[in-house]
Protein backbone atom coordinates (compact mmCIF):
# COMPACT_ATOMS: atom_id res chain seq x y z
CA UNK A 1 0.00 0.00 0.00
CA UNK A 2 1.23 3.47 -0.87
CA UNK A 3 2.07 5.74 2.07
CA UNK A 4 -0.33 8.50 1.03
CA UNK A 5 -3.17 6.01 1.59
CA UNK A 6 -2.06 4.68 4.94
CA UNK A 7 -4.52 5.94 7.49
CA UNK A 8 -3.50 5.71 11.15
CA UNK A 9 -6.14 4.89 13.73
CA UNK A 10 -6.63 6.80 16.96
CA UNK A 11 -4.63 4.42 19.10
CA UNK A 12 -1.92 4.20 16.48
CA UNK A 13 -1.65 7.96 16.31
CA UNK A 14 -1.08 8.26 20.06
CA UNK A 15 1.50 5.51 19.94
CA UNK A 16 3.35 6.89 16.90
CA UNK A 17 3.23 10.43 18.28
CA UNK A 18 4.74 9.31 21.59
CA UNK A 19 7.65 7.45 19.97
CA UNK A 20 9.88 10.42 18.99
CA UNK A 21 9.18 12.23 22.28
CA UNK A 22 10.08 9.21 24.37
CA UNK A 23 13.12 8.60 22.17
CA UNK A 24 14.36 12.15 22.78
CA UNK A 25 13.84 11.75 26.55
CA UNK A 26 15.74 8.48 26.47
CA UNK A 27 18.63 10.02 24.53
CA UNK A 28 18.76 12.88 27.02
CA UNK A 29 18.84 10.59 30.03
CA UNK A 30 21.55 8.40 28.50
CA UNK A 31 23.69 11.45 27.70
CA UNK A 32 23.09 12.97 31.15
CA UNK A 33 24.01 9.70 32.85
CA UNK A 34 27.17 9.53 30.72
CA UNK A 35 28.25 13.00 31.71
CA UNK A 36 27.50 12.34 35.36
CA UNK A 37 29.54 9.11 35.27
CA UNK A 38 32.52 11.22 34.21
CA UNK A 39 31.79 14.24 36.42
CA UNK A 40 29.22 13.83 39.23
CA UNK A 41 28.99 17.63 39.61
CA UNK A 42 27.98 18.23 35.95
CA UNK A 43 25.51 21.11 35.57
CA UNK A 44 24.91 21.11 31.82
CA UNK A 45 22.71 18.01 31.57
CA UNK A 46 21.09 17.55 34.99
CA UNK A 47 19.47 14.23 35.88
CA UNK A 48 15.70 14.15 36.55
CA UNK A 49 16.36 13.75 40.28
CA UNK A 50 18.31 17.01 40.43
CA UNK A 51 15.60 18.80 38.45
CA UNK A 52 12.89 17.53 40.80
CA UNK A 53 14.91 18.63 43.80
CA UNK A 54 15.53 22.19 42.66
CA UNK A 55 12.02 22.55 41.28
CA UNK A 56 10.42 21.39 44.53
CA UNK A 57 12.24 24.22 46.28
CA UNK A 58 10.73 26.70 43.83
CA UNK A 59 7.33 25.02 43.93
CA UNK A 60 6.78 24.50 47.64
CA UNK A 61 9.28 26.59 49.65
CA UNK A 62 8.45 30.29 50.05
CA UNK A 63 11.18 32.65 48.92
CA UNK A 64 13.08 34.09 51.88
CA UNK A 65 13.01 37.62 50.49
CA UNK A 66 9.43 37.94 49.17
CA UNK A 67 7.68 35.10 50.98
CA UNK A 68 6.16 33.93 47.69
CA UNK A 69 6.25 30.51 46.09
CA UNK A 70 8.61 31.47 43.27
CA UNK A 71 7.37 29.11 40.57
CA UNK A 72 3.72 30.03 41.01
CA UNK A 73 4.44 33.74 41.31
CA UNK A 74 6.40 33.52 38.03
CA UNK A 75 3.62 31.62 36.31
CA UNK A 76 0.94 34.00 37.52
CA UNK A 77 2.88 37.11 36.51
CA UNK A 78 3.65 35.75 33.03
CA UNK A 79 0.14 34.48 32.37
CA UNK A 80 -1.29 37.79 33.49
CA UNK A 81 0.92 39.74 31.07
CA UNK A 82 0.20 37.27 28.29
CA UNK A 83 -3.53 37.31 29.00
CA UNK A 84 -3.84 41.09 29.04
CA UNK A 85 -1.70 41.38 25.91
CA UNK A 86 -3.70 38.74 24.07
CA UNK A 87 -6.98 40.22 25.27
CA UNK A 88 -6.19 43.71 24.06
CA UNK A 89 -4.87 42.38 20.76
CA UNK A 90 -7.97 40.25 20.25
CA UNK A 91 -10.26 43.16 20.90
CA UNK A 92 -8.28 45.34 18.51
CA UNK A 93 -8.25 42.64 15.86
CA UNK A 94 -11.99 42.28 16.13
CA UNK A 95 -12.93 45.95 16.01
CA UNK A 96 -10.23 47.34 13.73
CA UNK A 97 -10.05 44.21 11.56
CA UNK A 98 -13.81 44.18 11.10
CA UNK A 99 -13.95 47.86 10.16
CA UNK A 100 -10.97 47.53 7.81
CA UNK A 101 -12.38 44.46 6.13
CA UNK A 102 -15.98 45.56 5.79
CA UNK A 103 -15.75 49.28 5.07
CA UNK A 104 -13.69 50.29 1.99
CA UNK A 105 -13.18 53.93 3.10
CA UNK A 106 -11.78 52.78 6.45
CA UNK A 107 -9.54 50.30 4.65
CA UNK A 108 -8.29 53.03 2.32
CA UNK A 109 -7.54 55.33 5.27
CA UNK A 110 -5.96 52.99 7.80
CA UNK A 111 -4.85 49.99 5.74
CA UNK A 112 -1.41 51.40 4.87
CA UNK A 113 -0.83 52.46 8.49
CA UNK A 114 -1.63 49.00 9.84
CA UNK A 115 0.58 47.42 7.18
CA UNK A 116 3.37 49.84 8.08
CA UNK A 117 3.18 49.00 11.77
CA UNK A 118 2.96 45.29 11.02
CA UNK A 119 6.28 45.20 9.17
CA UNK A 120 8.29 46.87 11.98
CA UNK A 121 10.12 44.23 14.03
CA UNK A 122 8.45 44.65 17.45
CA UNK A 123 11.66 44.05 19.38
CA UNK A 124 13.09 47.14 17.69
CA UNK A 125 10.30 49.10 19.37
CA UNK A 126 11.09 47.68 22.81
CA UNK A 127 13.50 50.51 23.77
CA UNK A 128 10.87 53.06 22.74
CA UNK A 129 8.30 51.28 24.85
CA UNK A 130 10.61 51.13 27.86
CA UNK A 131 11.47 54.83 27.47
CA UNK A 132 7.89 55.92 26.95
CA UNK A 133 6.09 53.59 29.35
CA UNK A 134 8.74 52.85 31.94
CA UNK A 135 10.01 49.42 32.93
CA UNK A 136 6.75 48.26 34.55
CA UNK A 137 3.98 45.98 33.40
CA UNK A 138 2.65 48.39 30.77
CA UNK A 139 5.71 48.19 28.57
CA UNK A 140 5.69 44.38 28.60
CA UNK A 141 2.01 44.17 27.72
CA UNK A 142 2.49 46.87 25.10
CA UNK A 143 5.28 44.84 23.46
CA UNK A 144 2.98 41.84 23.14
CA UNK A 145 0.22 44.02 21.70
CA UNK A 146 2.53 45.80 19.26
CA UNK A 147 3.95 42.44 18.27
CA UNK A 148 0.81 40.47 17.55
CA UNK A 149 -2.11 42.90 17.10
CA UNK A 150 -1.17 44.18 13.61
CA UNK A 151 -0.84 40.65 12.25
CA UNK A 152 -4.14 39.63 13.79
CA UNK A 153 -5.86 42.77 12.49
CA UNK A 154 -4.61 42.11 8.98
CA UNK A 155 -5.70 38.49 9.18
CA UNK A 156 -9.23 39.38 10.27
CA UNK A 157 -9.47 42.23 7.77
CA UNK A 158 -8.37 39.93 4.95
CA UNK A 159 -10.84 37.26 6.03
CA UNK A 160 -13.74 39.70 6.20
CA UNK A 161 -12.69 41.26 2.89
CA UNK A 162 -12.71 37.83 1.29
CA UNK A 163 -16.30 37.05 2.24
CA UNK A 164 -18.18 36.33 -1.00
CA UNK A 165 -19.54 39.54 -2.51
CA UNK A 166 -22.83 37.70 -3.02
CA UNK A 167 -23.32 37.44 0.75
CA UNK A 168 -22.94 41.18 1.26
CA UNK A 169 -25.29 41.91 -1.66
CA UNK A 170 -27.78 39.43 -0.27
CA UNK A 171 -27.67 41.10 3.14
CA UNK A 172 -28.24 44.49 1.52
CA UNK A 173 -31.26 43.17 -0.38
CA UNK A 174 -32.58 41.94 2.97
CA UNK A 175 -32.55 45.54 4.13
CA UNK A 176 -29.31 45.53 6.13
CA UNK A 177 -27.33 48.73 6.58
CA UNK A 178 -23.53 48.85 6.92
CA UNK A 179 -23.65 48.33 10.67
CA UNK A 180 -25.97 45.34 10.36
CA UNK A 181 -23.79 43.80 7.65
CA UNK A 182 -20.87 44.14 10.03
CA UNK A 183 -22.49 42.67 13.13
CA UNK A 184 -24.78 40.09 11.55
CA UNK A 185 -22.78 38.89 8.53
CA UNK A 186 -19.10 39.79 8.95
CA UNK A 187 -18.63 39.53 12.72
CA UNK A 188 -20.00 36.01 13.27
CA UNK A 189 -18.05 34.69 10.33
CA UNK A 190 -14.88 36.39 11.59
CA UNK A 191 -15.15 34.77 15.04
CA UNK A 192 -13.78 31.30 14.19
CA UNK A 193 -11.02 32.99 12.25
CA UNK A 194 -10.31 35.17 15.28
CA UNK A 195 -9.81 32.13 17.51
CA UNK A 196 -7.54 30.71 14.83
CA UNK A 197 -5.61 33.99 14.72
CA UNK A 198 -5.17 33.87 18.50
CA UNK A 199 -3.78 30.35 18.21
CA UNK A 200 -1.28 31.47 15.61
CA UNK A 201 -0.39 34.58 17.64
CA UNK A 202 0.30 32.56 20.81
CA UNK A 203 3.80 31.62 19.63
CA UNK A 204 4.96 35.18 18.90
CA UNK A 205 3.19 36.41 22.05
CA UNK A 206 5.33 34.07 24.17
CA UNK A 207 8.46 35.23 22.36
CA UNK A 208 7.71 38.87 23.12
CA UNK A 209 6.75 38.08 26.70
CA UNK A 210 9.98 36.20 27.41
CA UNK A 211 12.02 38.93 25.69
CA UNK A 212 10.45 41.70 27.72
CA UNK A 213 10.84 39.73 30.94
CA UNK A 214 14.44 38.86 30.16
CA UNK A 215 15.38 42.51 29.73
CA UNK A 216 13.60 44.20 32.60
CA UNK A 217 11.52 42.42 35.22
CA UNK A 218 11.61 41.05 38.75
CA UNK A 219 9.20 38.17 38.39
CA UNK A 220 8.03 35.96 35.52
CA UNK A 221 8.91 32.73 33.76
CA UNK A 222 11.23 34.47 31.28
CA UNK A 223 12.86 36.49 34.06
CA UNK A 224 13.59 33.35 36.07
CA UNK A 225 15.13 31.51 33.11
CA UNK A 226 17.44 34.40 32.33
CA UNK A 227 18.25 34.91 36.02
CA UNK A 228 19.35 31.37 36.76
CA UNK A 229 21.28 31.22 33.47
CA UNK A 230 24.03 33.06 35.35
CA UNK A 231 24.52 30.00 37.56
CA UNK A 232 24.22 27.51 34.68
CA UNK A 233 21.12 26.16 36.46
CA UNK A 234 19.92 23.87 33.72
CA UNK A 235 17.99 21.98 36.42
CA UNK A 236 15.65 25.00 36.64
CA UNK A 237 15.76 26.18 33.03
CA UNK A 238 14.70 22.85 31.50
CA UNK A 239 11.61 22.34 33.71
CA UNK A 240 10.64 25.97 33.15
CA UNK A 241 10.88 25.55 29.37
CA UNK A 242 8.84 22.35 29.59
CA UNK A 243 6.25 24.19 31.70
CA UNK A 244 6.01 26.99 29.13
CA UNK A 245 5.55 24.41 26.39
CA UNK A 246 2.82 22.70 28.40
CA UNK A 247 1.00 26.00 29.01
CA UNK A 248 1.19 26.85 25.31
CA UNK A 249 -0.18 23.44 24.31
CA UNK A 250 -3.04 23.73 26.80
CA UNK A 251 -3.99 27.17 25.48
CA UNK A 252 -3.90 25.90 21.93
CA UNK A 253 -6.11 22.92 22.79
CA UNK A 254 -8.53 25.13 24.71
CA UNK A 255 -8.89 27.49 21.75
CA UNK A 256 -9.46 24.62 19.33
CA UNK A 257 -12.06 23.13 21.64
CA UNK A 258 -13.74 26.50 22.09
CA UNK A 259 -13.93 27.08 18.35
CA UNK A 260 -15.50 23.68 17.69
CA UNK A 261 -17.91 24.15 20.54
CA UNK A 262 -19.00 27.71 19.76
CA UNK A 263 -18.90 27.66 15.96
CA UNK A 264 -19.86 24.18 14.81
CA UNK A 265 -20.93 25.54 11.42
CA UNK A 266 -17.34 26.53 10.68
CA UNK A 267 -15.99 23.02 11.16
CA UNK A 268 -17.30 20.97 8.29
CA UNK A 269 -20.57 19.15 8.00
CA UNK A 270 -20.27 16.89 10.99
CA UNK A 271 -21.75 18.87 13.76
CA UNK B 1 -50.60 44.86 -16.20
CA UNK B 2 -48.69 47.97 -15.17
CA UNK B 3 -45.09 48.63 -15.91
CA UNK B 4 -42.77 47.89 -13.00
CA UNK B 5 -39.36 48.54 -14.47
CA UNK B 6 -38.45 50.60 -17.48
CA UNK B 7 -35.06 51.06 -19.09
CA UNK B 8 -34.67 54.31 -21.04
CA UNK B 9 -31.72 54.35 -23.42
CA UNK B 10 -29.42 52.61 -20.94
CA UNK B 11 -25.68 52.19 -21.60
CA UNK B 12 -23.11 50.40 -19.47
CA UNK B 13 -19.47 51.15 -20.17
CA UNK B 14 -16.27 50.18 -18.38
CA UNK B 15 -13.60 52.53 -19.67
CA UNK B 16 -13.75 52.22 -23.45
CA UNK B 17 -15.45 48.82 -23.26
CA UNK B 18 -19.14 48.99 -24.01
CA UNK B 19 -21.11 46.22 -22.34
CA UNK B 20 -24.72 47.26 -22.90
CA UNK B 21 -25.78 49.79 -25.49
CA UNK B 22 -29.03 51.60 -26.07
CA UNK B 23 -31.24 49.33 -24.04
CA UNK B 24 -34.92 50.25 -24.07
CA UNK B 25 -37.15 47.89 -22.22
CA UNK B 26 -40.28 47.70 -20.12
CA UNK B 27 -40.93 44.93 -17.63
CA UNK B 28 -44.52 44.46 -16.52
CA UNK B 29 -45.58 43.67 -13.02
CA UNK B 30 -46.27 39.98 -12.56
CA UNK B 31 -44.19 38.80 -15.50
CA UNK B 32 -41.59 36.05 -15.41
CA UNK B 33 -38.78 37.26 -17.63
CA UNK B 34 -36.03 34.87 -18.68
CA UNK B 35 -32.80 36.41 -19.92
CA UNK B 36 -30.54 34.35 -22.16
CA UNK B 37 -27.51 35.14 -24.26
CA UNK B 38 -23.94 34.06 -24.90
CA UNK B 39 -21.23 34.62 -22.31
CA UNK B 40 -20.05 38.21 -22.23
CA UNK B 41 -23.30 39.57 -23.62
CA UNK B 42 -24.02 41.60 -20.54
CA UNK B 43 -26.48 39.27 -18.81
CA UNK B 44 -24.80 39.75 -15.47
CA UNK B 45 -24.46 43.50 -16.02
CA UNK B 46 -28.15 43.62 -16.82
CA UNK B 47 -28.95 41.88 -13.55
CA UNK B 48 -26.54 44.08 -11.59
CA UNK B 49 -28.31 47.13 -13.03
CA UNK B 50 -31.68 46.01 -11.72
CA UNK B 51 -30.13 44.90 -8.46
CA UNK B 52 -28.54 48.31 -8.03
CA UNK B 53 -25.09 46.83 -7.63
CA UNK B 54 -24.04 49.29 -10.33
CA UNK B 55 -25.66 52.21 -12.09
CA UNK B 56 -25.95 52.85 -15.83
CA UNK B 57 -23.26 54.98 -17.51
CA UNK B 58 -26.00 56.75 -19.46
CA UNK B 59 -29.77 56.62 -19.42
CA UNK B 60 -32.18 55.96 -16.63
CA UNK B 61 -33.85 52.98 -15.05
CA UNK B 62 -37.24 53.65 -13.52
CA UNK B 63 -38.96 51.46 -11.00
CA UNK B 64 -42.61 52.36 -10.44
CA UNK B 65 -41.84 55.61 -12.23
CA UNK B 66 -39.01 56.74 -9.94
CA UNK B 67 -35.32 56.46 -10.84
CA UNK B 68 -33.57 53.46 -9.34
CA UNK B 69 -30.79 54.25 -6.86
CA UNK B 70 -27.51 52.49 -7.67
CA UNK B 71 -27.54 50.65 -4.35
CA UNK B 72 -29.09 47.35 -3.35
CA UNK B 73 -32.22 47.60 -1.29
CA UNK B 74 -34.95 45.46 0.23
CA UNK B 75 -37.38 46.11 -2.66
CA UNK B 76 -35.31 43.83 -4.90
CA UNK B 77 -34.61 40.28 -3.75
CA UNK B 78 -31.91 38.12 -5.25
CA UNK B 79 -30.86 34.48 -5.45
CA UNK B 80 -27.38 33.79 -6.78
CA UNK B 81 -26.02 30.52 -8.06
CA UNK B 82 -23.93 30.18 -4.89
CA UNK B 83 -23.21 31.99 -1.59
CA UNK B 84 -26.79 33.21 -1.27
CA UNK B 85 -27.25 31.96 2.28
CA UNK B 86 -25.27 32.71 5.41
CA UNK B 87 -23.25 29.69 6.55
CA UNK B 88 -23.25 30.72 10.22
CA UNK B 89 -27.04 30.77 10.60
CA UNK B 90 -29.59 27.96 10.64
CA UNK B 91 -32.35 27.93 8.03
CA UNK B 92 -34.76 29.67 10.37
CA UNK B 93 -32.25 32.31 11.45
CA UNK B 94 -31.27 32.86 7.83
CA UNK B 95 -34.89 33.56 7.00
CA UNK B 96 -35.68 35.92 9.87
CA UNK B 97 -32.54 37.98 9.20
CA UNK B 98 -34.40 40.16 6.73
CA UNK B 99 -37.09 41.00 9.28
CA UNK B 100 -34.53 41.55 12.01
CA UNK B 101 -32.61 44.05 9.88
CA UNK B 102 -35.76 46.04 9.27
CA UNK B 103 -37.05 46.13 12.83
CA UNK B 104 -33.86 46.17 14.90
CA UNK B 105 -31.51 48.77 13.45
CA UNK B 106 -29.08 48.79 16.39
CA UNK B 107 -28.74 45.19 17.53
CA UNK B 108 -29.83 43.51 14.31
CA UNK B 109 -31.70 40.99 16.46
CA UNK B 110 -35.25 40.60 17.65
CA UNK B 111 -36.28 39.41 21.09
CA UNK B 112 -39.45 38.25 22.79
CA UNK B 113 -42.79 38.45 21.03
CA UNK B 114 -41.44 40.33 18.00
CA UNK B 115 -39.03 37.49 17.47
CA UNK B 116 -41.68 34.84 17.86
CA UNK B 117 -43.81 36.63 15.28
CA UNK B 118 -40.89 36.81 12.88
CA UNK B 119 -40.11 33.14 13.43
CA UNK B 120 -43.72 32.23 12.75
CA UNK B 121 -43.65 34.08 9.45
CA UNK B 122 -40.30 32.55 8.54
CA UNK B 123 -41.57 29.09 9.39
CA UNK B 124 -44.51 29.55 7.04
CA UNK B 125 -42.23 30.70 4.26
CA UNK B 126 -39.83 27.81 4.79
CA UNK B 127 -42.73 25.38 4.73
CA UNK B 128 -43.90 26.95 1.47
CA UNK B 129 -40.54 26.22 -0.17
CA UNK B 130 -40.43 22.70 1.30
CA UNK B 131 -37.99 23.23 4.15
CA UNK B 132 -40.55 22.88 6.95
CA UNK B 133 -38.59 20.02 8.47
CA UNK B 134 -35.14 21.55 8.17
CA UNK B 135 -35.53 24.70 10.24
CA UNK B 136 -32.51 24.08 12.43
CA UNK B 137 -30.06 22.86 9.83
CA UNK B 138 -27.02 24.90 8.89
CA UNK B 139 -26.44 25.43 5.15
CA UNK B 140 -23.41 23.13 5.24
CA UNK B 141 -25.75 20.31 6.27
CA UNK B 142 -28.05 20.94 3.31
CA UNK B 143 -27.89 19.84 -0.31
CA UNK B 144 -27.49 22.38 -3.08
CA UNK B 145 -31.21 22.29 -3.84
CA UNK B 146 -32.15 22.88 -0.22
CA UNK B 147 -29.76 25.82 -0.03
CA UNK B 148 -31.41 27.40 -3.07
CA UNK B 149 -34.84 26.82 -1.55
CA UNK B 150 -33.60 28.56 1.57
CA UNK B 151 -32.23 31.45 -0.48
CA UNK B 152 -35.62 31.86 -2.16
CA UNK B 153 -37.46 31.80 1.16
CA UNK B 154 -34.97 34.30 2.59
CA UNK B 155 -35.62 36.69 -0.29
CA UNK B 156 -39.41 36.26 -0.36
CA UNK B 157 -39.86 37.04 3.32
CA UNK B 158 -39.02 40.64 2.44
CA UNK B 159 -41.85 40.68 -0.13
CA UNK B 160 -39.64 42.25 -2.78
CA UNK B 161 -41.19 44.11 -5.71
CA UNK B 162 -39.03 42.07 -8.01
CA UNK B 163 -37.11 38.82 -7.53
CA UNK B 164 -33.84 38.42 -9.41
CA UNK B 165 -32.45 34.98 -10.08
CA UNK B 166 -28.86 34.70 -11.31
CA UNK B 167 -28.54 31.20 -12.75
CA UNK B 168 -30.18 29.88 -9.61
CA UNK B 169 -30.37 26.27 -10.72
CA UNK B 170 -27.14 26.07 -12.71
CA UNK B 171 -25.27 24.09 -10.07
CA UNK B 172 -28.04 21.57 -9.38
CA UNK B 173 -28.41 18.16 -10.93
CA UNK B 174 -31.25 17.57 -13.38
CA UNK B 175 -33.77 15.86 -11.08
CA UNK B 176 -33.52 18.53 -8.43
CA UNK B 177 -33.57 21.21 -11.09
CA UNK B 178 -36.97 19.96 -12.28
CA UNK B 179 -38.30 20.11 -8.70
CA UNK B 180 -36.98 23.64 -8.37
CA UNK B 181 -38.66 24.65 -11.65
CA UNK B 182 -42.00 23.53 -10.28
CA UNK B 183 -41.35 25.32 -7.01
CA UNK B 184 -40.42 28.65 -8.56
CA UNK B 185 -43.27 28.46 -11.04
CA UNK B 186 -45.83 27.84 -8.32
CA UNK B 187 -44.40 30.52 -6.04
CA UNK B 188 -44.56 32.95 -8.93
CA UNK B 189 -48.18 32.08 -9.61
CA UNK B 190 -49.43 31.98 -6.03
CA UNK B 191 -47.64 35.04 -4.77
CA UNK B 192 -47.99 37.15 -7.92
CA UNK B 193 -44.24 37.73 -8.08
CA UNK B 194 -42.30 39.59 -10.71
CA UNK B 195 -39.24 37.54 -11.59
CA UNK B 196 -36.22 38.25 -13.77
CA UNK B 197 -34.10 35.15 -14.26
CA UNK B 198 -30.74 35.01 -15.99
CA UNK B 199 -29.92 31.54 -17.26
CA UNK B 200 -27.64 29.61 -19.58
CA UNK B 201 -30.24 26.92 -20.02
CA UNK B 202 -32.38 27.81 -23.06
CA UNK B 203 -34.93 25.13 -22.26
CA UNK B 204 -35.33 26.44 -18.75
CA UNK B 205 -35.74 29.96 -20.09
CA UNK B 206 -38.58 28.95 -22.40
CA UNK B 207 -40.41 26.61 -20.03
CA UNK B 208 -40.42 28.95 -17.05
CA UNK B 209 -40.67 32.43 -18.51
CA UNK B 210 -43.69 34.33 -19.75
CA UNK B 211 -41.25 36.34 -21.79
CA UNK B 212 -37.78 35.51 -23.04
CA UNK B 213 -35.18 38.21 -23.67
CA UNK B 214 -32.08 37.35 -25.67
CA UNK B 215 -29.17 39.70 -25.10
CA UNK B 216 -26.45 39.89 -27.74
CA UNK B 217 -24.46 42.33 -29.79
CA UNK B 218 -26.29 43.65 -32.82
CA UNK B 219 -23.13 44.77 -34.54
CA UNK B 220 -19.67 43.33 -34.44
CA UNK B 221 -16.41 45.06 -35.31
CA UNK B 222 -13.72 42.38 -35.71
CA UNK B 223 -10.96 44.93 -35.10
CA UNK B 224 -12.47 46.37 -31.94
CA UNK B 225 -14.96 43.85 -30.58
CA UNK B 226 -15.26 45.73 -27.30
CA UNK B 227 -16.61 48.89 -28.94
CA UNK B 228 -20.10 47.50 -29.48
CA UNK B 229 -22.30 46.55 -26.58
CA UNK B 230 -25.12 44.09 -26.26
CA UNK B 231 -28.79 44.86 -26.28
CA UNK B 232 -32.05 42.95 -26.53
CA UNK B 233 -32.00 41.19 -29.90
CA UNK B 234 -35.04 38.97 -29.37
CA UNK B 235 -37.98 39.73 -27.14
CA UNK B 236 -40.34 36.77 -27.26
CA UNK B 237 -43.62 36.69 -25.41
CA UNK B 238 -44.52 33.14 -24.40
CA UNK B 239 -48.01 31.85 -24.83
CA UNK B 240 -49.78 31.44 -21.52
CA UNK B 241 -49.53 27.75 -20.79
CA UNK B 242 -52.24 25.88 -18.95
CA UNK B 243 -50.88 25.44 -15.45
CA UNK B 244 -50.37 21.98 -14.06
CA UNK B 245 -53.05 20.28 -12.02
CA UNK B 246 -53.50 21.83 -8.62
CA UNK B 247 -52.58 18.64 -6.79
CA UNK B 248 -49.19 18.96 -8.39
CA UNK B 249 -48.52 21.99 -6.27
CA UNK B 250 -48.68 19.76 -3.21
CA UNK B 251 -45.85 17.69 -4.56
CA UNK B 252 -43.75 20.77 -5.01
CA UNK B 253 -43.17 21.15 -1.34
CA UNK B 254 -42.63 17.48 -0.73
CA UNK B 255 -39.51 15.75 -1.86
CA UNK B 256 -40.92 12.94 -3.98
CA UNK B 257 -37.62 11.46 -4.99
CA UNK B 258 -36.18 12.07 -1.53
CA UNK B 259 -33.03 13.20 -3.25
CA UNK B 260 -33.15 16.72 -2.00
Amino acid sequence: MRWVNRQVGRGGRVLLGAVPILLLLLIYIVMAANRHAMNPADKILPLPGAMAQSMSALLFVPDQLTGQLVFWADTLASLQRLGIGLGISTLMALTVGLALGALPPVRATFGPLVTGIAVIPPIALLPILFIALGLGETAKVALIVVGIAPVMIRDIAAHVGALPREQIIKALTLGANSWQVMIRVALPQAMPRLLHAIRLALGPAWVFLISAEAIASDVGLGYRIFLVRRYLSMDVILPYVAWIALLAILMDLALTFLSRRLFPWAHGESH
Amino acid sequence: MSTLLSFRDVWVEYGDRIIIEKLNLEIEEGSFVSVVGPSGAGKSSFLRLILGQEGPSQGTILMDGTPLKPECGPDRGVVFQRYSVFPHLTALRNTILGMECEKAPVFGRLFGSARRAAEEEAREMLTAVGLGHSLDLYPAQMSGGMQQRLAIAQALVKRPRILLLDEPFGALDPGIRADMHKLIRSLWRERALTIVMVTHDIREAFTLGTRVLALDKRRHDPHAPHRFGATVVYDLPMRERPEEESDESEIITIDVNSNN
